[in-house]
């Protein structure tokens, strides 16, 4: 069975973006870029079911720029067997992204797809459920378990009042969060060696795929400023400020 | 112009949380109806009904719906949504689930975690962990929304005498079985409605530890809430985790136990009304959002703070 993973290439999670004075995006010139913290959960989740005999190949897909190779390439060192680029410079919003997959995955015809749950650029949230849908697979979103056995994937879920386990068909599409696992290290040697992996590039429209966008990003403007407050020197000093300056506790 | 809401429930209760998304369709305009998709859940559809301004309630009782698995809900919304032109509801892990897939099936952009509406297709929605705020406007003929609850105030719960109306058939799609749930159970106010919220962080060292931050919870009725360092490192359930990547949180009063503020944090609990740190290090980047800041150890002063409330 082969495994497919998703992956975008995002700024990295330590950076604090800077957004355009003119108000029309961030600001990515000469900004630290990674694979999308998600998606390295998922690639580790895929790796990790290969070396249990389930998976047979890992295949990582990004959808973007050239430059998106270099995300790529860390895939492989992770342990990914080879990689897809499907090109296109404007930026692919969620739908289109799924469609591009869904034309990968009409291709490679995979057991399992596993994206991140959210890339940490656009906080959408989306891709995975939409290709879910356009493929008509079940989907377990938000997992910090994943287990295979007799055709079927048990996920559990992370929701908001606690955990939740379903029980999917494959081909499955599963979403990961932070605690599926703790990704691994590339180790130089395994870098060397992804050098040689196999990494195709196409385009949407090769795939056939319609890229067009559906919304449009009118500005982007900084969150409401938050200035440091005061330092207090005691508890004492702190319940009074609570309850006689911000007046939020009796 | 119309909108549908999507309810948010456990079969039993209406949450709160719908109060909020029924202010973002207020927002949009036009009527609103709500839709109940659960089974046994006549309850929920009556408190809907009895929420002020909505138009009509249509009930989707049935089995099927029971955990509202996103591959049966997603046709059911597309089926009983055909002539809206909005489609919202809550940006929790249930509506995350199956809007997505609502979207997809209907071939439409979708809209999350707006915290606005300027038009009835320009949102508001925070991007960059919130460090940046982007104006959307969508170019589908179909709006499919996600509402962040913290950015609206809920509508008045009653007031209202909708109708109740059966609506939709049972899709089921046979290829996802709910298992289990294992929901925390908990006296203290639901983390995103607390008024007032404490959250300890890796700082806390232990679970155990927590118990401290739960004495001053309990005189301050607040919900206890953590960072991911604390939920990683096993010492507290992952919904309690707040942040880019867990809840975001906005109470009058949000307190910050040894919680150092990276941005993903930041990026759940900054619209708190007043933000409190306590935290040992007074270089520590919640300091620079924190209205009231102490510099001290944790283990000597939440019990003081517990003491003196
Ligand atoms: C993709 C991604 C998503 C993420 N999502 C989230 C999220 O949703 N929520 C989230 O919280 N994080 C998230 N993180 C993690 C985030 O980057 C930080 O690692 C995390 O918030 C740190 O938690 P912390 O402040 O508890 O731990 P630390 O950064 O280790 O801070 C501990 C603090 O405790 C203080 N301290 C220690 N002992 C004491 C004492 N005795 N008394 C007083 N103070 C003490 C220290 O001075 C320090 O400031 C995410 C990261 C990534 C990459
Ligand atoms: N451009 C892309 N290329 C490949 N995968 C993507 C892309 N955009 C999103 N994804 C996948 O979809 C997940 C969720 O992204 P999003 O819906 O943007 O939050 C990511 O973690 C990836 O697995």
């Amino acid at each position: 069975m082969k495994v497919l993973v998703p992956v975008k290439r995002v700024v990295d999670a330590n950076v604090k973006v800077r957004i355009k004075p003119d108000g029309s995006g961030i600001d990515l010139t000469n900004v630290k870029m990674a694979v999308n913290p998600f998606c390295e959960i998922a690639i580790e989740e895929a790796v990790r079911l290969q070396e249990a005999g389930v998976a047979t190949e890992v295949i990582a897909v990004s959808v973007g720029g050239s430059n998106c190779q270099e995300q790529l390439r860390t895939c492989l060192a992770l342990g990914a067997d080879r990689a897809i680029l499907v090109q296109t410079e404007t930026e692919a919003q969620p739908l289109a992204v799924a469609k591009i997959l869904k034309a990968v995955y009409d291709r490679e015809q995979p057991g399992i797809v596993i994206f991140g749950k959210q890339s940490i650029d656009g906080d959408n949230g989306q891709t995975g459920q939409m290709f879910a849908a356009l493929t008509g697979l079940p989907q377990g979103t938000f997992a910090s378990n994943l287990s295979v056995t007799d055709g079927k994937a048990e996920v559990v879920r992370e929701v908001d009042g606690g955990l939740q386990t379903v029980m999917l068909s494959l081909p499955a599409v599963v979403t990961t969060d932070l605690r599926l696992n703790e990704p691994r290290y590339a180790s130089l040697p395994n870098i060397m060696k992804a050098r040689r992996k196999p990494l195709d590039v196409t385009t949407p429209e090769e795939l056939g795929v319609d890229a067009t966008p559906r919304f449009e990003v009118l500005s982007v403007e900084p969150p409401p400023g938050r200035s440091a407050g005061i330092k207090v020197e005691s508890v004492e000093e702190l319940v009074d400020k609570l309850r006689n300056e911000a007046k939020v506790i009796e | 112009m119309s909108v549908l809401v999507v309810a948010e429930h456990d079969n039993s209760v209406l949450r709160p949380v719908t109060l909020n998304v029924l202010a973002a369709a207020g927002e949009i305009g036009g009527d609103v109806d709500v839709l109940v998709a659960g089974h046994d859940c006549g309850d929920v559809a009556r408190s809907a009904a009895a929420v002020g301004g909505v138009s009509r309630v249509l009930c989707a009782d049935a089995p099927a719906y029971a955990h509202q698995l996103a591959e049966n809900m997603a046709p059911l919304i597309v089926e009983v949504g055909a002539d809206y032109e909005h489609i919202l509801a809550a940006h929790t892990t249930t509506g995350k689930n199956f809007l997505p897939r609502v979207a997809a099936l209907l071939d439409v952009a979708m809209i999350s975690d707006i915290i606005g509406v300027d038009s009835p297709d320009t949102f508001k929605r925070p991007i960059y962990a919130g460090n940046g705020i982007a104006t959307v406007k969508s170019n589908d003929a179909k709006k499919v929304v996600s509402v962040r609850g913290t950015g609206f105030d809920p509508v008045p719960d009653g007031g209202g005498s909708a109708s109740v109306e059966a609506a939709g058939s049972e899709h089921d799609a046979g290829i996802s079985d709910f298992v289990r749930d294992e929901l925390a159970k908990s006296e203290r106010p639901e983390l995103t409605a607390a008024r007032v919220v404490i959250s300890g962080g890796r700082g806390m060292q232990s679970g155990d530890n927590f118990k401290l931050l739960e004495g001053v919870a309990d005189k301050l009725g607040a919900a206890v809430g953590a960072s991911r360092a604390a939920v990683d490192a096993g010492f507290v359930p992952n919904d309690m985790q707040v942040g880019q990547t867990g809840k975001i949180v906005a109470p009058e009063l949000y307190v910050a136990v040894g919680i150092s503020g990276a941005i993903q944090h930041l990026a759940g609990m900054k619209d708190s009304k007043v933000i409190v740190a306590i935290n040992k290090d007074e270089e520590a980047p919640i300091f620079q959002v924190a209205d009231y800041g102490l510099v001290a150890d944790l283990f000597a002063a939440v019990p003081e703070l517990e003491d003196a409330l």
